[in-house]
């Protein structure tokens, strides 16, 4: 019986409620006429529900989140013991996500991590190995051995383990690293020196310092890590996102890590994803500064970032290049190089969208603009 | 060894850095050396710097000696007896001078209670603290700093008696309060500023009630019988001027009557406040649009022909007439000649003011309102001695605030108008609270200054008892009569047709792109179309060519001057400015065309 009205209001009211309805009535013992009146009364609720044709949503949803905007404090939040640490929150970080800014000023990561691991047994040494390290971070003390023509370096064995790298692993770094240099490593003493017989006291300064910056393990970009306890398990935290190459570890959860960079969710996740994202990151500055905005003006700001499958910001090179009006277009910002671009392929404006109908004051074609009068 | 240096030199070096300073400041104090010394001794450095430079901001201090000020008793007496005077102080090395680095040397105690063998120094007085604005304020310890502040501020902008010889100067724009006072509750600085010469308030009756509403947020209510009694009266003054400019080849402009056939002559009834020099006479009652001073000036363009062949040399009515929205009477005329030896001519314009709804007024503590309603006087509540309050502050202001001394200064107030005398209410040195409210009960009051009221529309007790006192209260300078503005129609601009900015131009209030937003979003396309006909234009457009036509007024007909006489025209409505936007498309070297359609 409630099948057969499922079927009747396929089309009608979206899968969602229809599914809803099913559960609930089918657990119900209710006669045909009563349910006909339930699904006609829900009908009827989700027609008023939706948005009247001629609403401004759009100026309503600017103004929605204007608004609160204004109110926004604290531009930036720091992490307790971790200096340097921060990321954007608050207007900036709205604006940089609106704007779809392609380098972001605080690109962060959440990582979490699967069922055994997640138990914070051995979670520095996990977030060891997402964090770039370079040779500097377990070196002891560094020698220049001047007559020789060699240099001295002595690492913490320890911190070499902390990385989970052998010595011949080590060495392999290294000899790829420095061409053309003799690596010999003999406990904590490593020793280099310039294969050619030429070398000069300069070179050996120079590779003094390259050695320093040599890449070791873990992601380049990826600046700090901070494993933090969420709930029962533990994440971590990074300043730097590689979301590509995180995910590959084996030991992270790829269904829920996440970055805040838009762009990197786009390229490795798709667009929905970073639809998604575009809304996850502006309700987590709303909701920290404690405003509320309902979610549907965010929805609607996202869907018109993503409809075109790449994002494109709110900006004169991003949607708003989009708008089909020259006037629409040069009202905002940089209004003569529209125009002349107009003038030059001979763009036509047919005037019927807000901005322009203003300019040349008739009446604007939403709300009560929008009916005509037609005769017989 | 210390180093040390005489302003900002190397001098040399001392072996014993606190003898060394001690030497200095004896021999300073014993006035052999010039008291524009100041030594500093920098630990950290371990240097000694002596400054006797100019341009050092020094302030005095009583000199303390084991834990004793210098300026004893006996010295006390002397001064008080006018014996010594202040140089005789400074030469017995009683009080010094400290700069900012010797300061960072002295230990200073605040009061004399406070000394110790430590101290190197003692305040003068605690008043030292703050400056000659803030030491107005009476009670000043018993508030928050931020309310001292505002206070003093506002007290700025009060009106007042500014200057004894305000009938014969020529100031721009001021304002004199008729009836101004001493307040009751004074301050030192009230006598030392010769406050009783130049006062700026006065004292009147405040109840701490709230009425009707109509002093919530900081509104006051006020006793319309008050004002009518000359409760925060003043006169504005305003000066309207002319010069008689001298021109290329001798003309000049000439202040006189304008005669008739001048270019631009206003109608005689313009005119009828001018006496025969052109000038308006003392005690004139003008308004707007009145001319105060008749002045022509010579012709524009000399080179120009028409002027030259209508033979008479037409002058230029160039007359001052009093403004949108002013008015008053003529107070007095000042004839005179300015630096280049031109004829200057100022007319003084007095305005009579009484308080309005709007007006600002405040107590010395920052505690500023608006008059939110003038009630008559009958029904205004009333005591059982018949007193009414001529104002009502709304107990609200109070608590978030902390002003202790406007409470207070009601209580004080109240006594001092009592017991005939006033009232001493110097920071940190005032006449204690407690000593008031004894004094207070002794005169036949609630020592806590509450009364009973009675409702003044019905009679009725009110219910509870009402703090009710004497305040100095001050009006400020902002008054509803030099904002007020409002415009259905008026004057527009040339270049866009749209309505002028601001009072001055009887301007329209800008509805501008934020507030145009809020129209599109409530979808009312109407109300927005017609709130923005302010520059509604109808241009001929031709329909050929698309271009903006001309019309001739002549033929009465519209043509394209592109396509000629007879292309067709259509009178499109368009708002001025996106006429003038396609007229600044083609100064860009852009055609923009109007492609017509049929609507229907």
């Amino acid at each position: 019986m409630v099948e057969s009205l499922v079927k009747e209001y396929t089309g009608k009211l979206p899968v969602k409620l229809l599914g809803e309805l099913k559960d609930k009535l089918t657990a119900q013992k209710i006669n045909k006429t009563r349910a006909k009146k339930i699904f006609e009364t829900t009908l009827q609720e989700y027609l008023d529900a939706q948005v009247a044709p001629g609403e401004a949503v759009g100026i309503i949803a600017a103004e929605s989140i204007g608004e609160p905007g204004t109110q926004m404090t604290l531009n930036t939040f720091h992490f307790a013991g971790v200096s340097e640490m921060n990321v954007t929150t608050g207007l900036p970080r709205i604006i940089e996500v609106f704007d779809g800014r392609k380098n972001i000023a605080t690109p962060m990561m959440d990582v979490y991590l699967k069922a055994p691991y997640n138990k914070g047994k051995d979670i520095r040494k996990l977030a060891l190995l997402i964090k770039q390290s370079t040779l500097q971070d377990i070196i002891k003390e560094v020698n220049t051995d001047l007559m020789n023509g060699k240099i001295e370096v002595e690492i913490l064995s320890a911190k070499l383990d902390d990385h989970g790298l052998a010595q011949a692993q080590l060495k392999k770094i290294l000899e790829k690293g420095l061409k053309g240099v003799n690596v010999k490593i003999d406990g904590s003493l490593i020793t280099l020196a310039p294969s050619s017989k030429e070398s000069n006291l300069n070179d050996l300064y120079k590779l003094k310092e390259k050695l320093k910056k040599i890449h070791m393990s873990g992601l380049k970009g990826v600046t700090h890590v901070l494993p933090v306890k969420r709930d029962e398990e533990f994440v971590i935290m990074t300043a730097g996102s590689k979301l590509k190459e995180v995910l590959e570890l084996e030991f992270v959860d790829e269904t829920r890590t996440v970055s805040n960079d838009i762009y990197e969710i786009a390229e490795n996740l798709g667009i929905e994803a970073a639809r998604t994202a575009v809304m996850n990151e502006v309700f987590k500055v709303i909701n920290a500064q404690g405003l509320t905005i309902d979610e549907r003006h965010i929805v609607l700001v996202a869907d018109m970032m993503c409809v075109t499958g790449g994002i494109k910001g709110i900006t004169r090179y991003g949607i708003v290049s989009e708008k089909a009006s020259v006037l629409a277009r040069a009202s905002f910002e940089t209004p003569i190089k529209h125009l002349i671009s107009a003038a030059l392929t001979g763009e036509e404006d047919y005037l019927n969208s807000v901005v322009e109908n203003v300019m040349i004051n008739q009446p604007i074609p939403t709300g009560t603009g929008m009916p005509k009068l037609s005769t017989k | 060894m210390s180093e040390v240096f005489l302003n900002s030199q190397h001098v040399g070096e001392t072996d014993n850095w606190q003898s060394f300073i001690q030497a200095i400041k004896d021999e300073r104090r014993k006035n052999n050396v010039t008291n524009n010394v100041n030594v500093y001794y920098d630990k950290p450095l371990d240097t000694v710097y002596i400054e006797n430079t100019k341009w050092r901001a020094r302030r005095p201090l009583i000199v303390v000696k084991d834990g004793k000020p210098l300026f004893d008793e006996i010295l006390k007496k002397q001064v008080e007896k006018n014996e010594l005077s202040w140089d005789d102080l400074l030469k017995q090395g009683v009080i010094e001078y400290l700069d900012a680095a010797e300061e960072e040397n002295a230990l200073v105690a605040f009061l004399e209670e406070e000394l110790t063998p430590e101290h190197t120094h003692l305040e003068i007085t605690p008043l030292g603290l703050v400056g000659i604005t803030t030491a107005l304020l009476p009670y000043g310890n018993f508030s928050h700093g931020v309310r001292l502040l505002q206070g003093s501020k506002n007290q700025k902008q009060a009106l007042g008696f500014y200057a004894a010889n305000y009938s014969v100067r020529m100031d721009m724009d001021v304002n004199l309060l008729v009836n101004a006072q001493k307040p009751i509750v004074n301050t030192l600085m009230h006598e030392l500023s010769d406050y009783d010469k130049h006062p700026s308030g006065q004292n009147i009756i405040v109840a701490v009630l709230s009425y009707k509403g109509y002093n919530m947020e900081d509104a006051i209510v006020i006793n319309k019988g008050s004002i009518e009694r000359g409760l925060g009266r003043s006169f504005y003054y305003r000066p309207n001027s002319a010069e008689e400019l001298r021109y290329a080849g001798g003309l000049t402009d000439e202040i006189g009557l304008p005669d008739k056939d001048v270019k631009g002559y206003r109608s005689e009834e313009d005119y009828k406040f001018l006496e025969d020099d052109g000038i308006v006479y003392p005690e004139a009652r003008v308004k707007e649009g009145d001319v105060v001073i008749g002045k022509t000036s010579p012709p524009r363009f000399l080179s120009s022909m028409d002027d030259y062949n209508l033979m008479t040399n037409f002058r230029r009515e160039s007359s001052i007439n009093i403004s949108h929205g002013d008015g008053g009477t003529v107070d007095f005329v000042l004839l005179t000649e300015n630096e280049e030896g031109n004829k200057l001519l100022h007319v003084k314009m007095r305005e009579e003011r009484t308080p309005e709804i709007g007006d600002k007024f405040i107590s010395r503590y920052g505690q500023k309102g608006v008059i939110g309603l003038i009630v008559p006087h009958s029904d205004m509540p009333f005591s059982t001695n018949g007193i009414t309050p001529d104002l009502l502050f709304s107990p609200h202001g109070i608590p978030s605030r902390m002003t202790m001394n406007h409470l207070i200064e009601l209580v004080a107030g109240k006594t001092g108008a009592m017991a005939g005398r006033y009232i001493n209410g110097t920071t940190f040195d005032a006449e204690p609270e407690k000593e008031l409210r004894q004094e207070l009960l002794g005169l036949g009051f609630r020592e806590n200054g509450t009364e009973t009221l009675y409702n003044g529309q019905t009679g009725q007790q009110l219910e509870a008892k009402i703090f009710i006192g004497s305040m100095y209260y001050l009006k400020l300078k902002h008054m509803v009569a030099n904002r007020i503005h409002s415009r259905a129609r008026g004057p527009i601009q040339l270049l866009t047709r749209q309505p002028t900015e601001g009072r001055a131009k009887e301007g329209g209030l800008r509805l501008g792109e934020m507030e145009k937003d809020t129209f599109v979003a409530h979808g009312t396309s109407l109300l927005l179309k017609e709130r923005f006909d302010s520059d509604k234009a109808t241009v001929p457009v031709c329909e050929t060519c698309g271009l903006i036509g001309v019309y001739n007024e002549f033929k009465k007909k519209s043509f394209c001057p592109v396509c000629g006489d007879n292309s067709e025209i259509s009178n499109i409505d368009m708002s001025y400015a996106f006429k003038l936007i396609l007229d600044e498309f083609k100064s860009l070297g852009i055609l923009p065309k109007i492609v017509l359609k049929d609507k229907y």
